[in-house]
């Protein structure tokens, strides 16, 4: 069926009429062009707003204590009450499928006063009591020295590691920072690292980076919290979803404090699981539409080569019944026609596959040289399986293409097609 | 070679049908040279059809070599045309984008006949019809006369046990069918059996027999002094 032969046959008969082989070849290279372009458009676009979640684990959800709207067991609704760190090892034993539980303490806030001097200067920031795994939840690069671990914990070390905008704020350029001490609201903490995090952080990029960590107990007893945790943040494992597990960590949570079983209202959550997953879901639909649209737009291209091989069948009744004559089997020439058609689809949907990619290639060249950070928009790409579902799809409907006019072949009798001259 | 007995055959026009053949008993042996003549209409090319596997008869038996010719599908019909039949047509019908070459390789390539062979075996059956110098010339550049001879050249190179050829001189000037009549006879001469279809007197006298047809029935079959085609040139 591949033989030398067969190929230049194939090529014979397409290249007798060149213009409207290429015309016709067009139609397919516009189809598939405008659906790799289209999916590579729609993943850019992933790829651009996905990367605002800097890498942070998606399968998590941070929660906070608020008050209880409905009275229970006695108590009081609008009631205060906080997470205690007894509430972060009932969830650890009771939810089995939670890869981290860490607990946080927070001092300082957005536009908060003045709380970190160091000699003469002074700032505003965020400063975290954090456990070691935090670093796997919200990913950050240490560029110097090192992070929290478990050693400070244990030992209530009066550490912290500061971000790279803490730095430029409080230490002159050049200044060495590891060994240093910062006062945080009066207490004397050394700095044992610095970071830069990935991200933007919901458009508060520069926000990211003014940030302290420090080891949660010493947090806890230099700033007098006792048992108080003021928040957590919770990641699943993979392979369950953080959503569904949710409810289980806000029972224990309610059993531990006396809050009604129905209150819904005494926990704050955030669940990034479902922020996620509402993105993605956006993103799986832009898809849908980029096929749609894409496989209408080759539908044409491929009812284009239709017709015109049912022309090219007509053009060559004469030639069909000759050969038919001369002993060509109706396989033969049904085989032919549909060679013809699959050929000229595959050529002509390779040509347009080469063409887009081109242009991604292109538009990447140019968006390297620019600063994407800001821009919804990064990375376009198509991937090989997009690549091989385009081209079965092309040799499918090259097949469609070329049925019917093959059919239409065969059915010619030699004998009126001989008589037709 | 060729068996026919109580061949009928017609065609649905429209509501009426028209009886083409009615009834025609024919036998050819091997090594004849046979002229099917009659006016139009009188159901010669009807009867060549048959004879060629292009169509099928209503009613009546077809013996070719020995082998009954019955209800043949289209995959059995090619094969058989491929190997016992060749074609010439009045008006050539070559393949115009091909050279005379491959032209005439193309029975050839459908018996599955390996392309280095295949060229060798039609570049020998062009030397034999005077052609060698031509072989990778496309149809549109050849004369009428080296187009057929082409055509005969394609018919002959599936080694066929009979050359079917309709009105082979139809489109062509005296000198040149002459000439065209002269190669098959030279043909014929080499011992192949030849049925050739035609309306001219001339032509027909340079066969071995002729066979009259008239509305479907041989009304005449004499065998006839053959007069040489080359003695005419």
């Amino acid at each position: 069926m591949f033989s030398r032969d067969n190929w230049s046959e194939i090529i014979e008969a397409l290249t007798a009429n060149w213009f409207r082989t290429v015309l016709t070849a067009f139609g397919v290279l516009w189809g598939i062009f405008i659906l790799v372009i289209l999916l590579a458009a729609g993943k850019g676009l992933e790829n651009g707003v996905k990367k605002d979640f800097g890498g942070m684990a998606t399968n998590s959800m941070f929660m906070w204590a608020q008050t209880p709207s409905k009275p229970y067991k006695g108590l009081p609704k609008g009631r205060r009450y906080n997470f205690k760190t007894s509430d972060v090892a009932a969830i650890k034993q009771n939810v089995p499928d939670l890869r981290y539980v860490s607990p946080r303490n927070q001092l300082g806030g957005f536009g908060g006063a003045n709380n970190v001097v160091r000699g003469l200067k002074t700032g505003a920031f965020n400063v975290y009591g954090d456990y070691p795994e935090v670093i796997m939840q919200e990913p950050m690069d240490i560029t110097s020295g090192r992070f929290i671990n478990y050693s400070d914990i244990k030992d209530k070390r009066k550490v912290a590691i500061i971000g790279e905008g803490v730095r430029k704020d409080m230490y002159e350029p050049g200044e060495e920072v590891i060994g240093s001490y910062i006062k945080i609201n009066g207490v004397n903490f050394m700095v044992i690292g610095t970071y830069k995090k990935k991200g933007n952080n919901n458009g508060n990029a520069e926000e990211a980076q003014k940030q302290i960590f420090v080891p949660f107990t010493a947090f806890s007893q230099a700033f007098n919290m006792g048992e108080t945790v003021g928040w957590m943040a919770i990641t699943a494992n993979d392979g369950s979803s953080i959503t569904e597990l949710k409810s289980q960590v806000f029972d224990i949570i309610k059993s531990n404090h006396s809050i009604h079983p129905e209150d819904d209202r005494a926990i704050g959550n955030f669940d990034l699981y479902q922020e996620f997953s509402k993105i993605n879901g956006l993103f799986v639909a832009l898809k849908a539409v980029a096929y749609f649209v894409g496989i209408l737009v080759l539908l044409s291209g491929i009812i284009g080569i239709s017709n015109i091989m049912l022309i090219v069948v007509k053009e060559r009744t004469n030639e069909i019944g000759i050969r038919r004559a001369l002993g060509a089997t109706p396989w033969a020439i049904r085989g032919q026609i549909l060679m013809e058609s699959i050929f000229l689809t595959i050529i002509s949907g390779m040509a347009g596959i080469a063409l887009a990619t081109g242009i991604i290639a292109l538009i990447n060249y140019q968006l390297q040289g620019m600063d994407t950070s800001e821009m919804m928009f990064s990375n376009p790409s198509v991937d090989l399986g997009v690549v091989i579902t385009a081209l079965t799809i092309l040799i499918i409907s090259g097949l469609l293409a070329g049925l019917i006019p093959a059919q239409n072949a065969i059915k010619i009798q030699p004998v009126d097609a001989l008589r037709t001259e | 070679m060729i068996e026919i007995k109580d061949l009928h055959k017609s065609y649905k026009m429209g509501s009426n049908s028209i009886h083409v053949l009615k009834g025609i008993n024919f036998s050819v042996a091997e090594g004849e040279l046979v002229a099917i003549m009659g006016s139009s209409g009188s159901g010669k090319s009807t009867l060549l059809n048959i004879l060629g596997m292009l169509d099928e008869a209503d009613q009546g038996s077809y013996t070719l070599d020995g082998l009954a010719i019955k209800n043949l599908n289209e995959k059995i019909a090619a094969r058989y045309r491929n190997k016992f039949l060749g074609f010439v047509f009045q008006s050539f019908n070559l393949i115009n984008y091909k050279s005379a070459l491959d032209n005439v390789a193309l029975p050839l390539y459908y018996q599955g006949v390996k392309r280095g062979e295949r060229i060798d075996i039609a570049m020998s059956y062009l030397e034999k019809v005077g052609l060698a110098n031509w072989a990778s010339h496309l149809p549109n550049e050849l004369s009428g006369g080296q187009k057929q001879r082409v055509a005969i050249a394609r018919a002959l190179a599936s080694n066929p046990k009979v050359l079917l050829a309709d009105e082979p001189t139809g489109a062509l000037d005296t000198k040149t069918s002459y000439e065209v009549m002269d190669l098959i006879q030279g043909i014929n001469d080499e011992g192949r059996t030849i049925l050739v279809v035609t309306h001219e007197h001339d032509i027909a006298q340079m066969t071995k027999r002729i066979v009259n047809l008239k509305d479907g029935l041989i009304i005449d079959d004499t065998r006839v002094n053959q007069v040489r085609a080359l003695s005419n040139v």
